[in-house]
């Protein structure tokens, strides 16, 4: 039993983080129907602003949370601003043109980010700086929970909070919601389209650079292509949860994140990514909608 | 009498490439064969992919993980079985009645998954299809990987080395072939009534997912195919060799030749076949692999400045003096329907 909360434990840490970056999916997808395959390898690109800013602002000599936050925001910011770009320069151009376009782009993107952080940041796996001591591990009755565990858990909610309340809470995002559900009339609303899906890019993309964070201080080896498995899990976890549903991307991250524990745990590490294989597949078939997803009923 | 014509045209394809064979290693150095024989698998693979990338307008991502499981089975195949088997056929025919019956088989093996893969993703509307492949390519090399049968990380020498230029010419030739008699039929039509607007596909009673699977399933067969000619080329697989850049070269084939455009896919598996090993020297001098920065950049440039690549949907038969080899797939049901004429000519 405490071997199932322990891993249950681990699986929760690990679909926070995904979390994290399926709700930058389901954002971009909920408002311009376009699997951002360029999400991933912004993600990547958080840790290594991360890497980066710990080295020259010499926050890896004193770790603590005031460093974490100063490399958060730097990774949040700079993934922000790649995020406006990808979004300024490479989709609103092809707003008109024929979806599949739209989706070669995209992957065109990913790879440029990929390759060119290889060219880059050179193709060798690097070493993320411990941002914060860890410590003694909390035990709690026989399950011991991980001090940066936790503190990955508590980030990754109070950013999804966060998330939330400029959705649902503010002018910007009662925008963001009006236009997924129809550029059209949102326009005619008043609404500016463009200036509202640049805010929603930056905002998911913020949020996966936070991941990159994240991951970097708990998976310390980062390296460009860091983003393709994790970006593809974290797209099954929007997928499960019912795409273009910002809640379901948080619940379907953590379903994936205690699956994927629990594999690991009591089978074997290698069928880790194939289960997130197996589970899109499943739920295709079975609930294509996902699981807080609605039937929409296709206007002609 | 159409039937005949073009099975004539069919067996003077596959004699030509045939009989090539002996001579084409003799006309260049190796470096220069190798490099044909590259470009003919990708041929294949690019015209196999353009069919569901460009004529049906869905998106595959994994068209090397349908050529590792072709490549796999067939060398499996040949390694283990049949090179010991002897069917007692005169000399030559032994190992070309072997080779065929490897490639069907691994063409055959990829199909099948293409089905299970495609079959789920293909039913829904929209992009599954892309990151479903996408997973797909990536799984099925995890998979290979651990799998010591095949030599898992350590790779599968020893395979006979059968192809040769017939083999993959005339294979190039008959996928070739098959697309285009695919599409000058009501398949044909069908698939393209996808691309252009699946909703009003449906709606005029095309049953949008099983031409969207059966295309599926026919790129993927001939993925295998080539996968099964690769590997008796090169006479080794690594699970490396088909990890996602191999089917990101074969999608930039399909995007740089045209989406739709047949003739643009060989065109542009023949260019980029080329162009790889131009930027060869390139890439030795500074140590940094920027093909693939170049290829993704040129993905993204395209499709902002020319989306209709190379071709469009255009085939050289759209082009003057071969506009009489255009297939009319109207005025192919016209000449069936008039048995008088056709029995008389």
């Amino acid at each position: 039993m405490t071997e199932f909360l322990q891993h249950l434990i681990n699986g929760i840490g690990l679909g926070a983080i995904y979390a994290l970056i399926a709700l930058g999916y389901t954002m971009v997808f909920g408002i311009l129907q376009l699997i951002n395959f360029a999400h991933s390898d912004v993600y990547m690109l958080g840790a290594f602003f991360g890497l980066y800013s710990s080295r020259w602002l010499g926050l890896a000599d004193k770790p603590g949370i005031g460093s974490l936050l100063a490399a958060l925001a730097c990774a949040m910011i700079g993934c922000a601003l790649v995020g406006f770009c990808i979004e300024r320069f490479a989709y609103r151009p092809l707003r008109k043109s024929p979806r599949i376009n739209v989706l070669i782009t995209a992957v065109g993107i990913s790879l440029f980010l990929e390759f060119g952080g290889q060219l880059l940041f050179g193709a060798d796996p690097k070493y993320f700086p411990p941002l914060f001591e860890s410590g003694q591990p909390i035990q709690l009755g026989g399950i011991q929970i991980n001090r940066l565990q936790l503190l990955v858990f508590v980030v990754s909610v109070v950013l999804m909070l966060g998330l939330r309340f400029i959705i649902f809470r503010t002018k910007a995002g009662r925008a963001m919601r009006a236009v997924s559900y129809s550029h059209a009339t949102a326009a005619l609303m008043g609404i500016p389209i463009d200036r509202t899906i640049s805010l929603t890019f930056m905002l998911g993309s913020a949020l996966a650079g936070a991941a990159g964070i994240l991951v970097g201080l708990t998976y310390p080896k980062i390296d460009p292509l860091m983003g393709v498995m994790f970006g593809l899990k974290a797209f099954v976890a929007a997928v499960v949860g019912g795409i273009g549903n910002v809640t379901g991307a948080v619940i379907g991250a953590l379903i994936m994140g205690v699956a994927e524990a629990l594999v690991i745990g009591y089978w074997a590490s290698t069928y880790r990514d194939a289960l997130a294989f197996a589970i899109l597949i499943v739920i295709l078939l079975f609930r294509p909608a996902g699981i807080l997803g609605e039937n929409v009923a296709e206007k002609v | 009498m159409a039937y005949l014509k073009n099975f004539g045209v069919i067996l003077v394809g596959i004699v030509a490439c045939v009989g090539l064979s002996p001579v084409a290693p003799e006309l260049m150095n190796p470096y220069l064969f190798s490099i044909l024989m590259y470009a003919g698998i990708n041929i294949t693979l690019a015209v196999s992919l353009n069919l569901v990338n460009g004529l049906t307008g869905q998106f595959s991502m994994g068209h090397a993980g349908f050529m590792a499981v072709g490549g796999y089975v067939s060398a499996f195949l040949t390694t283990e079985y049949l090179s010991k088997m002897n069917p007692g056929l005169p000399a030559g025919l032994n190992e070309i009645v072997l080779f065929a019956a490897a490639l069907y088989a691994g063409g055959l093996a990829s199909a099948a998954l293409g089905y299970l893969v495609g079959l789920p993703s293909l039913r829904l509307k929209g992009d599954y299809l892309a990151i479903v492949t996408l997973g797909f390519g990536e799984i099925i090399r995890v998979l290979i990987l651990n799998i010591d049968a095949v030599g898992g990380a350590r790779g599968m020498p020893g395979i006979p080395k059968w192809t040769n230029f017939g083999w993959v010419y005339a294979i190039a030739f008959i996928s070739i072939i098959t697309v285009r008699r695919i599409m000058a039929s009501r398949h044909g039509r069908a698939l393209l009534a996808v691309r252009e607007d699946e909703i009003a596909a449906e709606a005029t009673g095309v049953n949008t997912t099983r031409y969207k699977v059966t295309a599926f399933v026919i790129g993927a067969f001939f993925a295998g195919v080539s996968g099964g000619l690769f590997a008796h080329f090169l006479t080794y697989l690594n699970p490396q060799t088909f990890d996602f850049n191999r089917s990101f070269e074969i999608i930039i084939m399909v995007v740089l030749g045209g989406m739709g455009s047949t003739t643009g896919a060989v065109v542009a598996a023949l260019f980029l076949t080329a162009l790889r090993e131009l930027l060869r020297p390139l890439q030795e001098i500074t140590r940094l692999d920027f093909r693939m920065v170049i290829y993704s950049l040129m993905l993204v440039i395209l499709m902002l400045t020319r989306p209709n690549g190379f071709f469009g949907t255009k085939e050289l038969s759209d082009f003057g003096p071969f506009r009489r080899f255009k297939r009319d797939a109207l005025k192919d049901a016209a000449a069936a329907d008039a048995p008088a004429e056709g029995a008389r000519g």
